[in-house]
């Protein structure tokens, strides 16, 4: 098992959260846990970056659809950062990819949001004022 | 010619892990299977073996999950039978479609559909206490 880790940034009042590992039904509730409690601040929007997930199951897509629901019920932003072919697969085999807003790039996923830049690295920063 | 493995797992979701490396580690000496169609097989047996450590679950009972693989030259198959008390998969609930908003409010019911969609072969079986779930995937 590559246990999953959840690190979280904010930038303004957008969060993004790393996710790393695999995610099944042992460890979605991890997932949802982190996912309540950052949407619970009061953001403008969330990205839950995927690039570093090694497994995910439909625990864990059911995870993402509530995450997705509680972002719409707050008017928030919702995105999805994963470049990797088997999730993007996933996605439109279970057609999520009509619900999520997917991206293939942290960079491509935040280029709209106001108040934050992206470096060259790729990483992202509070836009100074 | 083919080749079988069998384990058994406690009803716990912490054996979920165990039993994908279980199927890569068995199809890794001979690969029978591309890469993508492994990580296919991988999800859907991860998918079955869940729904029957929760069948085992919501029946109370202990007794252990089955995991039988069967590799061949022209395909795998991979049996996964509970305890569980069993399931009728035609009353399964019928979710909304996935683009419609009221979508959102169901977080679980993917499952079936992707071992369905990610297999060439999926057949949901009674049996006397509960269910064998077989998935294959041709090379």
């Amino acid at each position: 098992m590559i246990e999953p880790t959840f690190e979280v940034a904010e930038y303004g009042r957008w969060a993004v959260m790393r996710v790393t590992g695999e995610i099944d039904m042992a460890t979605a509730p991890r997932l949802r846990q982190h996912v309540q409690t950052v949407t619970a601040r009061n953001l403008a929007g969330l990205v839950l970056d995927l690039d570093r997930v090694d497994f995910i199951d439909s625990t864990g897509l059911g995870v993402m659809v509530g995450a997705a629901k509680r972002m719409r019920m707050i008017d928030g932003g919702f995105r999805i950062v994963c470049s990797q072919k088997h999730l993007n697969d996933l996605f439109r085999l279970t057609r999520l990819n009509e619900v999520f807003d997917l991206y293939e790039s942290l960079e491509e996923a935040l280029t709209s949001v106001e108040g934050v830049t992206v470096d060259g690295a790729g990483n992202p920063k509070e836009a100074s004022t | 010619m083919s080749e079988d493995f069998e384990i058994e797992i406690p009803p716990t979701f912490e054996h979920l892990a165990m039993v994908r490396s279980v199927l890569s580690s068995a199809l890794e000496a001979e690969p029978v299977l591309k890469e993508e169609r492994l990580q296919d097989l991988r999800l859907a047996v991860s998918e079955a073996t869940t729904n029957a450590i929760e069948a085992h679950n919501r029946n109370g009972t202990q007794a252990a999950v089955g995991i039988r693989i069967t590799v061949a030259d022209t395909k795998v198959t991979v049996r996964v039978t509970d305890q569980g008390g069993g399931f009728d998969p035609s009353k399964l609930k019928k979710h909304p479609p996935v683009t419609d908003p009221e979508r959102l409010e169901y977080e679980r019911g993917l499952g079936v559909t992707l071992m369905r969609r990610l297999t060439d072969g999926c057949t949901i079986t009674p049996t006397k206490n509960g269910t064998t779930v077989t998935l294959v995937v041709h090379r």
